[in-house]
C-alpha cells in the first residue's frame, strides 16, 4: 500500500544524502498514510455505531415517534383532572399481510394519568396461519415518551389461524408529565408480516 | 527553468509503450490523462441516458420508455454523472496539476494512484452491466431506486441494486485512495518555501475535499453494506418489522450525501479564482478569506444533512436546527462570491473561453445557491420537496457549478497539458451554446416544480406539457453542443498552434514555468518558493 517515490531524481545529490532524503520522505509518507487509514476505519466504525446511537436517540427524544416497546409500570401519580388529552388511533396493514386490522374506536378522550383500554380487531382473511407484528409510532414525536403502554399486542408476535378474528387489547395511560401544549396525540400501528 | 526540464532517473529512461504504458503507469500526468478521458467518456454516457429521459418527457403520456426502464435510467444517470464523470474529472485535474502547482516530482504514492484509477472502469461496468444482462433475460435491469437507494424499495429491488452496491464500494475505495494520496502529497511534497498558506487555491480546495471524502465515503460504504445484508443475509437495519428503521438509511446516506455536494464543488472553487486572476491580470482578492471560507464550508457540510428529508418527519427543534445551519452555509459562500467578484473588479479583463466559462459559472452557480436557500426553508420545502424545483436547483449547482466549472478548467489547462492551443472560436461557440441551452433546459423546470410536477415520474399532467417540451428541446441542444467540446479537445491534443510556456498572459504559478506540454518527469529538482 505504501509506495516508494521512484521518480525522484537524486543525481544532483551525493549517494548517501540521496538515500536518507528519500527514506525520510518515505517514512513521513508512511506515517501520514497510516493515520489516514485509521481515519477511514474510524468513519466506517462510526457508520455502524450510528445504528445503536440512532435507536437510543430516537427513544430518548421521541424522534420518529418511536416509543419504548416494553410494558410501563403502573403509574402511581394522581390523575390530572384539570386537562383533557385526545388520543387518536390509526392502523395500517403492510403489504404481504392478508389481514384486516382496525381499532374499535377511532379516538379516546382522557385525563393524563388515567388508565384506559382500547380494543383493536384483527382478522386473518387468508386460509393459512399468519404471524404478524405491530410496530407503533406516535405523533407528535415530542410526546412519544409520554404515552405509556401497560399491556399491548405489539409487545409480541401475533398469530392468527385461517379466518380467525381476534380482539387485541391495548391498556395505556398518558403520563401527567405530557407537555402542556400537547392536547392531541395520534397512535399509529403498522402491522407487518413477522420476520423469522 | 532549464534545470527542471529533462532530467530523468535511469530506470525510467524507458517506459512501456502501448496499452501496457497505461495499465502500469505510475506517472501523475498519465494517470491524470486517464482520469480526464474516462470522465469525458462517462459524461457522454450519462448524458445520453438523460437525453432518452428528456425524449420520453417531451410529451405527456408514455411513448418511448417503459416506466421501469425510465426509473433505472434516472438513478444510473445520477450515479454516473456524480461518481464517474464529475469526481474523476476533479481527480484528473488534481493528478495533473497539484504536483506541478506545488513543485513536486509526482504524487506521493504513485502505485496507489494507478490502482485508484483502474478501480473506476470495473465499477462503471458494474453499474451499467445490468442493462445488458436484462437484454439476455438475466435480472430486470439496473437499479430503479434513484441514486439515493432509499429502502424499502432498494431492499425489494432486483439484482441491479446489488450491482450498484458493489459499484459504489469500488468507487468509494477509489476515491478514498485518491484522497489519501492527495493529502499526503500536499502535506509532504510541497516545494521548499511553499507554506500551506502559500499553496495555490486549487490545492486548498482539494485538501478539504480529500478530508471530506476520507470522513464520509466510509459512511456511505457502511450504509450500502447494511443494505446488502438486509437484502441477502437476514439483517433488519432498515426493516421496521424487525426493529429497524428505513428513515435511518436517509440519515446515513445524507451524512455522506451532503458533504458529497461540496466534494464535487470544492475543487472547482479552487481553480476558478485562479482563472479569474489570470484573465483579470491582477492578484486574487482575499486569499486568506477564501481559504478560511473553504474550511468553514467543509466543516458545516457534515452537520446539515437532514435538510434533504425535512418532510420525512422530525421534531420542530431538529427542523429548526437543520434549517438554520443550512442557511449558515450561505455566509462563507457569500464571502467566496464577494472575493471572486472583487478579483475581477477593475481588472484588465479579457474573455477567452476559460474566462467566459468562469464568469458564466459565477452567475449560474449563484442561481443554484440562491434557490438552495429557498429549499432550506422548512416551510417552503414542504411544497418544493421532490419536485422539479429540486431538479433544477441541483443542476444549477452541479451542472453549472460543477461541470461548467470543469469545462473552464479544461480550456484553461488544455494548452498546458497538450502543448497546443485549442480553437478559440469553437470554444466560445461551445460556451454560448452550453450556457443558453442549459438555462433553457432548467429555467422551465423551476416553473414546473413550483406548479407541482414531481420528479422521477415518466408521465405528467397536461398542464406541464409546454414547459417540458421547451426543456426537452433545449436539453438536446445542450447534449449535442458537447460534441463540440469533445471535438475541440481531440483536435487540440492532435495538433494546432504551439502553446507558450506561460500560455495566458496573466497566468501565475509554478505550472506555467514549465514548458507546454511539461516533460514526462517534471520538477525532479524541487524549485524554491520565496
Amino acid at each position: 500500500m505504501v509506495c516508494s517515490i521512484n521518480v525522484y531524481n537524486m543525481a544532483s545529490l551525493n549517494e548517501t544524502d540521496a538515500l536518507t532524503a528519500k527514506q525520510q520522505i518515505d517514512l513521513k509518507n508512511k506515517k501520514l498514510v497510516r493515520k489516514l487509514i485509521w481515519m477511514v476505519i474510524g468513519s466506517l466504525l462510526f457508520a455502524f455505531a450510528l445504528v445503536p446511537l440512532y435507536d437510543v436517540l430516537c427513544t430518548l427524544t421521541g424522534l420518529n415517534g418511536k416509543t419504548n416497546n416494553t410494558a410501563a409500570v403502573l403509574s402511581t401519580a394522581k390523575v390530572d383532572e384539570t386537562r383533557w388529552v385526545n388520543v387518536q388511533f390509526t392502523t395500517n396493514v403492510m403489504p404481504g399481510l392478508g389481514w384486516n386490522f382496525y381499532p374499535k374506536q377511532a379516538s379516546i378522550r382522557l385525563h393524563p394519568g388515567k388508565i384506559e383500554t382500547v380494543i383493536f380487531i384483527a382478522k386473518n382473511t387468508t386460509n393459512e396461519v399468519v404471524v404478524g407484528r405491530a410496530v407503533p409510532s406516535i405523533t407528535p414525536g415530542i410526546a412519544a415518551a409520554n404515552l405509556k403502554k401497560i399491556e399491548c399486542f405489539c409487545f409480541v408476535n401475533q398469530s392468527l389461524k385461517p379466518g380467525e378474528e381476534k380482539e387485541m387489547p391495548l391498556r395505556f395511560f398518558v403520563s401527567p408529565e405530557l407537555p402542556r401544549d400537547v392536547s392531541d396525540m395520534t397512535l399509529s400501528y403498522a402491522f407487518f408480516p413477522a420476520v423469522k | 527553468m532549464s534545470t527542471t526540464t529533462v532530467a530523468h532517473h535511469e530506470e525510467h529512461a524507458e517506459h512501456p509503450s502501448g496499452i501496457m504504458r497505461w495499465l502500469t503507469t505510475t506517472n501523475h500526468k498519465d494517470i491524470g490523462t486517464m482520469y480526464l478521458t474516462f470522465s469525458l467518456i462517462m459524461f457522454l454516457v450519462g448524458g445520453s441516458m438523460i437525453l432518452a429521459i428528456r425524449a420520453e418527457l417531451f410529451q405527456p403520456g408514455l411513448q418511448l420508455l417503459n416506466p421501469e426502464f425510465f426509473n433505472q435510467l434516472i438513478g444510473v444517470h445520477a450515479l454516473i454523472m456524480i461518481f464517474a464523470a464529475l469526481m474523476p474529472a476533479a481527480t484528473g485535474f488534481a493528478n495533473w496539476m497539484i504536483p506541478l502547482q506545488i513543485g513536486a516530482p509526482d504524487m506521493a504514492l504513485p502505485r496507489l494512484n494507478n490502482w485508484g484509477f483502474w478501480l473506476l472502469p470495473p465499477s462503471a461496468i458494474l453499474l451499467t452491466l445490468p442493462f445488458t444482462l436484462a437484454l439476455f433475460g438475466i435480472g430486470d435491469g439496473a437499479m430503479a431506486t434513484g441514486w439515493t437507494f432509499y429502502p424499502p424499495l432498494s431492499v425489494q429491488g432486483g439484482i441491479g441494486v446489488d450491482f450498484a452496491i458493489f459499484a459504489v464500494h469500488l468507487l468509494g475505495i477509489s476515491s478514498v485512495l485518491g484522497s489519501i494520496n492527495i493529502i499526503v502529497t500536499l502535506f509532504n511534497m510541497r516545494a521548499p518555501g511553499m507554506t500551506l498558506m502559500k499553496m495555490p487555491m486549487f490545492a486548498w480546495g482539494w485538501l478539504i475535499t480529500a478530508f471530506l471524502l476520507v470522513a464520509t465515503i466510509p459512511v456511505l460504504a457502511g450504509a450500502v453494506t447494511m443494505l446488502l445484508t438486509d437484502r441477502h443475509f437476514g439483517t433488519h437495519f432498515f426493516d421496521a418489522a424487525g426493529g429497524g428503521d428505513p428513515i435511518m438509511f436517509q440519515h446515513l446516506f445524507w451524512f455522506f450525501g451532503h458533504p458529497e455536494v461540496y466534494i464535487l464543488l470544492l475543487p472547482v472553487w479552487g481553480f476558478i479564482p485562479q482563472i479569474l486572476e489570470t484573465f483579470s491580470r491582477k492578484p486574487m482578492y482575499g486569499y486568506k478569506a477564501q481559504v478560511y471560507s473553504l474550511w468553514a464550508i467543509g466543516a458545516l457540510a457534515v452537520v446539515v444533512w437532514a435538510h434533504h428529508f425535512f418532510t420525512a418527519g422530525m421534531p420542530v427543534p431538529a427542523l429548526l436546527y437543520f434549517m438554520y445551519s443550512t442557511m449558515a452555509i450561505s455566509l462563507p459562500l457569500a464571502v467566496l462570491f464577494f472575493c471572486w467578484i472583487k478579483t475581477m473588479w477593475k481588472g484588465s479583463m479579457s474573455f477567452e473561453t476559460p474566462m467566459l466559462f468562469a464568469v458564466g459559472w459565477i452567475i449560474l452557480f449563484g442561481i443554484g445557491g440562491l434557490t438552495g436557500l429557498v429549499l432550506a426553508d422548512v416551510a417552503a420545502d414542504a411544497q418544493y420537496h421532490n419536485s422539479y424545483f429540486v431538479v433544477a436547483h441541483f443542476h444549477y449547482t452541479l451542472f453549472a457549478g460543477g461541470i461548467m466549472g470543469i469545462m473552464a478548467g479544461t480550456y484553461y489547462w488544455l494548452p498546458k497539458m497538450t502543448g497546443h492551443m485549442y480553437s478559440e472560436k469553437l470554444g466560445k461557440l461551445h460556451f454560448w451554446l452550453t450556457a443558453i441551452s442549459f438555462n433553457l433546459t432548467f429555467i422551465p423546470q423551476f416553473f414546473l416544480g413550483l406548479a407541482g410536477m414531481p420528479r422521477r415520474i415518466p408521465d405528467y399532467a397536461l398542464q406541464f406539457a409546454e414547459f417540458n417540451m421547451i426543456s426537452s428541446i433545449a436539453a438536446f441542444v445542450l447534449g449535442f453542443s458537447q460534441l463540440l467540446f469533445v471535438y475541440n479537445i481531440v483536435s487540440c491534443a492532435r495538433g494546432g498552434k504551439k502553446a507558450t510556456d506561460q500560455v495566458w498572459e496573466g497566468a501565475k504559478g509554478l505550472e506555467w514555468t514549465l514548458p507546454s506540454p511539461p516533460p514526462y518527469h517534471s520538477f525532479t529538482e524541487q524549485p524554491i518558493v520565496k
